[in-house]
């Protein structure tokens, strides 16, 4: 079964995204390490229908984007656009269009001005399935043992290896 | 020398797999011809049936998108390196468009056809 894991930081980058350009759709990518399935590194793109009911990428973006993935060693983990009028469900275009199968097509719903919907989904061969989305916490290595405090310094600092 | 062709993942069905390829031709036509006898069923997932570029993929020859060199006229040299991506594209507008695509796909396909499209 698929699962969609994507930090919080990148998520909220979207929907910003995705609420900046509104009512025009929205639409981007979030690369990650080839093979990781993990997408780390959020890329804005222009929508060149500028169009509240359509989106494409600018051919020479898509382009230099794609080069830019293949030297890092990156591939496109998620896909993203968002629907501003209608839920976050891929339309019979986006299904029609989705030319990237092992993509995640991550759909944000702009259409209630307080809240957002969002949605993952696979689209391989003509066929749409949902797939849940897990939002990772910023930063945190669930094993690790430690805490961070920004902004201020700690009134007292205890080292490990100096409680001799 | 040959010309190098960049291959999307959707397409590698037609390449055994194979994420760049070498085909020769004077133009971008002749290249894509070259490529179908050696990789049967490419050419027709990037041409439509009245002959023109579909409209949602993106062919480059070297950092230039061949809609701007003549499309399928597109002069190419040996070195060249070609590029070929399917569009990004899609939206919440799925009724007409997605009508308009299966429709028209023969007769405006120059202006409407998708790749993706069965």
């Amino acid at each position: 079964m698929y699962v969609l894991s994507i930090d919080r930081s990148i998520i909220d980058a979207i929907v910003a995204h995705a609420r900046r350009d509104h009512p025009d759709e929205a639409c981007g990518v979030v690369a990650g390490p080839v093979g990781s399935d993990t997408p780390t590194r959020h890329i804005p793109m222009d929508n060149a229908a500028r169009s509240m009911t359509f989106y494409e990428f600018d051919s020479m973006e898509h382009l230099r984007v794609w080069r830019e993935m293949d030297d890092r060693d990156e591939e496109p983990v998620v896909i993203y656009h968002s629907h501003t009028a209608t839920e976050a469900y891929p339309s019979r275009t986006d299904v029609s269009f989705a030319g990237e199968p092992g993509a995640h097509y991550l759909l944000v719903s702009t259409r209630e001005p307080d809240s957002e919907e969002i949605r993952s989904f696979r689209i391989v061969d003509g066929v749409v399935t949902e797939e849940p989305v897990r939002v990772v916490e910023a930063g945190v290595d669930p094993h690790a043992v430690q805490s961070y405090m920004f902004g201020q310094s700690p009134a007292t600092v205890d080292y490990e290896c100096s409680g001799r | 020398m040959a010309i190098e062709v960049r291959i999307p993942t959707i397409l590698r069905s037609y390449t055994g797999g194979a994420k760049v390829v070498d085909g020769t031709g004077d133009t971008l036509a002749d290249l894509l011809n070259d490529l179908d006898s050696r990789h049967g069923g490419l050419r027709g997932r990037l041409i439509t049936d009245t002959g023109t570029l579909h409209r949602f993929v993106n062919v480059y020859v070297n950092d230039e998108d061949v809609r701007f060199l003549g499309a399928l006229d597109a002069k190419l040299s040996d070195g060249d390196s070609v590029t070929i991506l399917p569009a990004v594209a899609g939206g919440a507008f799925g009724f007409a468009a997605a009508a308009a695509i299966s429709s028209h796909s023969a007769a405006a396909a120059s202006r409407h056809g998708a790749v993706a499209v069965r």
